[in-house]
């Protein structure tokens, strides 16, 4: 692991060559938002982001992905997406979703088209420069990250501080003009650190993330499923902007000559009516407060079972900014709780 | 460079299975018996597999041969949605992707020896039941008083009646039958399942229970049992869920906490204690 400055010139013209070399999604502005997308030249990158609408899942887990084909009535056959790419801008409450994401998708049973794509990408991760409207990853314990990118990037005026975690990240920053960071660089970084471990609050959590499981232990019949529940529309939008929410669906595709078809994963949400129903109509999550409440619950104690008690909720506030009603803003329910359990 | 995983298995590809007999049971369920095109397959009573059938689709569906038969594994499939109404048009010859068997909850096979046991079934409850069923009677030595209990919405829905007609003629089994609807052809017990219950000779309180249904039968047959203070370890359910991805990833077979592809499909009631949704 080496520790590395790069002034922001030469790293865009890093940037350029990488693109020309390979295929770079960047944190790009859409509208007066942000987004990934492909970079098509350096100057369309904005580390300087809030949030990005979507998180980046969608390079690992796409919202359609074909896993075989097959032919009718026959055997199928795996199909794989292993084109390397630069995943360029996570920001840290999205890189430690993607590192959880990957222990779930890794453990009990190995899911190749998950880790295929993902082994494909190198990620050069970045501290976050602005804080978006409704971030809580101080909250959360992740407004910074120390494992899973290639690179971390930290804007320190002038320049960056480059860290290159992998091989694949040495590699990367090889290709650029840099000097090994000084004193006052990594000083300037851990300033950073220092800061938004405490600035990317917008909603305070009142208890540590850690008692969040202990907290849901007692809550299961608390009335506020219910009453949130009461304007959920059932539309899946905080299934769709979360980080960790990873639910997805298979079906067969058939090709218009009848002969050959395609098996995809697709995206599905657990708010969404029918998730749970059955062949005969059967739903076993029928009631809209019984689908609000599992998702709180996956993400913090049912999923930390499963990946040594990190709560799967990151922090990044999308679903707060994406839920009509307002009613999905996981600090507020969780406070609530704290409010009307107290803390042990 | 490539980045694939070639080394490791692809765990949603299905492997080939040939059909090799099948037979309409009723107007909603068909018999098929299947044979692995590479001759592996090892199962456990209460597993479940994945059949696909090619640009249809998949479904999750719990075998009903006991492991102690050979000569392949039997399913019963109830048409009801695409991939079941296509599984009802094809006939033997006809190949199958078959992903499992799946999920660590079975029955409890070894736990049950020397004892008695009383099957519950409700409607196609008995398709699952029926495997460890058979073990037992495959093995019969082992095993103490078998009690089956059986009810059915109505007479043309009865299901394996040649192997229901069998097992009434045992004098090793009390076989007890119901149908909920009254039917002129029909001359034994009409009411549902759970008013077979106290007509059970065998000690309730001591023998393993075995309960599979749908999921409106539980919570009656769970009451009627607690009535005669059956001991919660001592009862195993079947929970049959949306058991989509069949490897604990996809989601939609959750319970609280618990995937029932992966933990269940059988479970134990005590443990379902901790578990709200389960039933």
């Amino acid at each position: 692991m080496s520790v590395k400055t790069i002034n922001k010139d030469d790293f865009a013209e890093l940037l350029d060559v990488l693109i020309e070399q390979g295929n770079v999604i960047g944190v790009q502005a859409k509208g007066d938002r942000f987004d990934y997308a492909p970079l098509k030249s350096a100057k369309d990158l904005r580390l300087d982001y809030d949030v990005t609408l979507q998180p980046p899942k969608k390079y690992f887990l796409p919202p359609t992905e074909v896993l075989m084909s097959c032919t009718v009535c026959g055997a199928y056959k795996s199909e794989y997406e292993d084109h390397p790419f630069i995943l360029l801008g996570v920001h840290p409450y999205d890189m430690i979703s993607i590192n959880q994401m990957d222990e779930l998708f890794r453990q009990d049973n190995y899911d190749t088209h998950y880790m295929t794509r993902r082994n494909s990408a190198t990620i050069i991760a970045c501290d976050v420069a602005r804080p978006s409207e409704n971030v809580f990853a101080s909250s959360m314990g992740t407004a910074i990250v120390r494992n899973g990118y290639d690179v971390l990037l930290t804007d320190i005026g002038n320049s960056y501080v480059a860290e290159a975690a992998t091989e694949k990240g040495e590699n990367v920053l090889a290709k650029a003009r840099t000097t090994e960071a000084d004193d006052a660089a990594i000083k300037s970084r851990e300033a950073v650190w220092a800061k938004n471990r405490k600035a990317l609050n917008r909603h305070e959590l009142k208890c540590d993330p850690g008692y969040l499981p202990r907290l849901l232990n007692k809550a299961y019949d608390h009335p506020i499923w219910e009453e949130r529940a009461r304007t959920c529309f059932s539309c899946g939008s905080c299934n769709l902007v979360c980080p960790t929410c990873y639910c997805f669906n298979v079906q067969d595709d058939v090709s218009w000559d009848m002969k050959a078809g395609e098996r995809k994963r697709v995206w599905d949400g657990c708010l969404l009516d029918g998730f749970t129903q059955v062949a005969g109509g059967h739903e076993f999550r029928k009631h809209r407060s019984d689908r609000f409440r599992h998702r709180l619950y996956r993400k913090a104690k049912y999923v930390p079972e499963k990946i040594g008690g990190q709560i799967a909720c990151v922090g990044c506030g999308r679903c707060v900014a994406a839920c009509l009603p307002d009613i999905a803003n996981p600090v507020s329910i969780f406070n609530r709780l704290i409010e009307d359990l107290g803390i042990e | 460079m490539s980045q694939r995983c070639a080394e490791m298995k692809d765990i949603y590809l299905p492997q080939l299975a040939t059909i090799v007999k099948t037979e309409a049971m009723n107007v909603t369920e068909k018999y098929l018996r299947l044979s692995m095109d590479d001759g592996r397959f090892e199962y456990a009573p209460g597993q479940f597999v994945e059949v696909s059938v090619g640009g249809i689709g998949e479904a999750p569906i719990t075998i009903s041969s006991s492991p102690t038969q050979k000569g392949g594994f039997e399913l019963i499939v109830r048409r009801i949605g695409n991939v079941t109404n296509a599984i009802h048009n094809l006939k033997p010859g006809d190949k199958v992707g078959i992903r499992g068997p799946f999920g660590r909850g079975t029955y409890p096979v070894e736990e049950a020896r020397g004892r008695n046991l009383v099957f519950i079934c409700g409607g196609i409850g008995l398709v699952p039941q029926r495997s460890f069923i058979n073990y037992v009677l495959d093995n019969r030595d082992q095993y103490g008083e078998v009690t089956i209990l059986q009810g059915t919405k109505c007479y043309d829905l009865r299901l394996f009646t040649s192997e229901v007609a069998a097992w009434e003629k045992r004098d090793d089994i009390q076989m007890l039958e119901t149908i909920d609807e009254p039917d002129d052809c029909w001359k034994g017990n009409v009411g549902v399942v759970t008013k077979l219950i106290p007509k059970v000779t065998t000690d309730l309180k001591s023998a393993v229970l075995l309960v599979c249904g749908p999921p409106v039968m539980y919570k009656f047959v769970l009451l009627e049992l607690d009535k005669s203070r059956v001991p919660h370890e001592n009862i195993f359910l079947n929970l049959e869920r949306k058991m989509k991805c069949g490897v604990g990833k996809c989601g939609h077979c959750q319970v609280n906490n618990v995937y029932v592809c992966m933990d269940g499909p059988v479970f134990r009631y005590s443990d379902l204690a901790t578990m709200p949704e389960a039933i």
